[in-house]
């Protein structure tokens, strides 16, 4: 689906002559190609997961982390250039850490989304900065219950039951569509997440992964975390095993 | 971080004449609380303080919690003033939020703590703005226990028993005395208590209500406030004007 913007995509205050903005749309691109990211809101909670598509064998398990803690009640996962996702989560902590330190209790996790998505919009504005080549989809847990929230390199952010971006973001969706969230608590929606990133790697195209996860929820005390590696050891054995029915079939 | 001062760095010349060098004169204390002391003992640290901030000679506010727990690992005491031990409180929990924002298992334990408030402290006084403040540090992590202090000027030391203010005069003989390194929990609560009873009969700014906190390997405990019996039934207080030709 690709279309070309000749002349009018150079720079990022042009617009073309049907209304779009070509380098907003390349940097989604950016994101379309990275591995995919998967969050969910369920009844206690929100989960975070990220397919860690693996360049080498010589990485660490359990570096290059792509799931970033904002604050103590919120956490950001991470698709696209993993470079501008730093500058991305380095400016949502700022932010919360200065909510706090302004109003004395932890930023709204609707607050924060706001402010990343202004930032992120920022940088659409001006032709010396280019837009960020990476979305970002924030979890957290106020007052008001568990949040999803999703920022595009656009600036736009909208708040959602569930959502991913990535690779492969259709058929994750199409998967966390058929999911009854309302009634999962995130012990669950672990496992369906993992099922969902298993389901969606691509052993042809890319080698290997490694999936990482978090949530933030009441059995976590309401803290953004990594998920407790005997859950995700679980998880990922529930996932491999769907993954063997599905090709028996 | 630390946050700078906010004026600008002045010149040096500005720095002799002008008002901004007043803004980081040594300050005097407004509301300040009186000694700490904290014993290791076999399982852990036990730290005990009064609840009274002093107005001068004032025993104005009687209520305010001097011990308070920093991460998992770790408890801190104050005396001096109070309002800087807040500003403490609040960089110790940025330290301790980007601590955990790191989610690797790991978490700064008592040492560590205990040495970022060195530097603060020392940083600060090396600026002519102290936080006018003597801190105890004490913790529990793997099994080591640690216990230290450090004050305004940045003087910092570890130690099995440590004090702020009149405790170093007359709670540390005590310890001397009497500690050892297998004290239960009782023991130790009831040695700090007599440490405690000799400050509350002769440190002018001490307040018959007090809490013991405890930390070990499992987590931390900081009692509700109570106070200690005292006894003034001395002969020597009945009649005291007996034999004083002219008094009443």
């Amino acid at each position: 689906m690709s279309s070309i913007g000749t002349g009018y995509d150079l720079s990022v205050t042009t617009f073309s002559p049907d209304g779009r903005v070509f380098q907003i749309e390349y940097a989604a691109k950016a994101v379309d190609n990275s591995g995919t990211v998967v969050g969910i809101k369920c009844k206690d909670g929100v989960v975070l997961g990220v397919e860690k598509l693996i360049a080498s064998k010589m990485m660490l398990p359990g570096s290059n982390r792509r799931i970033h803690a904002v604050h103590r009640h919120s956490g950001m996962a991470v698709a696209g250039l993993a470079a501008d996702g730093r500058q991305i989560v380095a400016r949502a902590k700022s932010e919360a850490t200065n909510y706090e330190s302004v109003y004395g209790e932890q930023i709204p996790v609707k607050e924060l989304a706001d402010r990343v998505a202004s930032y992120v919009h920022l940088c659409t504005l001006y032709w010396w900065l280019r837009p960020f080549g990476c979305g970002v989809i924030l979890g957290g847990y106020d007052r008001d219950g568990p949040q999803l929230y999703m920022v595009e390199p656009s600036g736009v952010s909208h708040r959602y039951f569930g959502t991913s971006i990535g690779k492969g973001r259709q058929a994750a969706k199409t998967e966390i569509e058929k999911l009854k969230l309302s009634e999962m608590t995130c012990r669950q929606g672990v496992i369906e997440v993992a099922k969902i990133i298993y389901g969606v790697h691509d052993e042809a195209k890319d080698k290997a992964f490694e999936l990482e996860m978090s949530w933030v929820c009441d059995e976590s005390n309401r803290q953004h975390q990594k998920v407790p590696d005997d859950l995700l050891e679980e998880a990922k054995a529930a996932a491999k095993a769907a993954l063997e029915e599905m090709d028996a079939d | 971080m630390i946050v700078d001062s906010s004026s600008p760095a002045p010149t040096k010349n500005s720095l002799l004449l002008s008002s901004e060098a007043d803004l980081q004169r040594t300050q005097t204390p407004y509301v300040t609380g009186t000694s700490v002391i904290a014993i290791k003992y076999k399982d852990g640290i036990l730290i005990a303080a009064d609840m009274g901030g002093s107005y001068g000679s004032t025993l104005r506010y009687k209520n305010v919690e001097r011990i308070k727990p920093v991460g998992k690992h770790s408890l801190i005491g104050a005396s001096g003033e109070i309002s800087d031990f807040q500003e403490i409180l609040r960089y110790l929990d940025e330290l301790m939020l980007n601590d955990s924002m790191w989610d690797d298992g790991n978490s700064l334990g008592p040492k560590e703590v205990h040495n970022y408030l060195t530097r603060v402290m020392y940083n600060r006084r090396n600026k002519f703005n102290p936080l006018w403040n003597s801190l105890i540090l004490g913790g529990v992590k793997n099994g080591q226990k640690y216990l230290g202090t450090v004050n305004m000027i940045g003087v910092h030391y570890e130690d099995n028993h440590v004090a702020t203010g009149f405790g170093n005069h007359l709670a540390r003989p005590i310890l001397r005395e009497e500690w050892n390194e297998n004290l239960t929990f009782e023991e130790g609560v009831k040695l700090l208590e007599k440490c405690m009873r000799v400050l509350l009969y002769r440190d002018r700014s001490a307040v018959n209500k007090l809490q013991i906190a405890k930390i070990t390997d499992e987590g931390f405990t900081i009692s509700q406030p109570y106070s200690l019996k005292t006894q003034w039934k001395f002969k020597a207080f009945e009649n005291p004007t007996v034999g004083a030709e002219g008094s009443w």
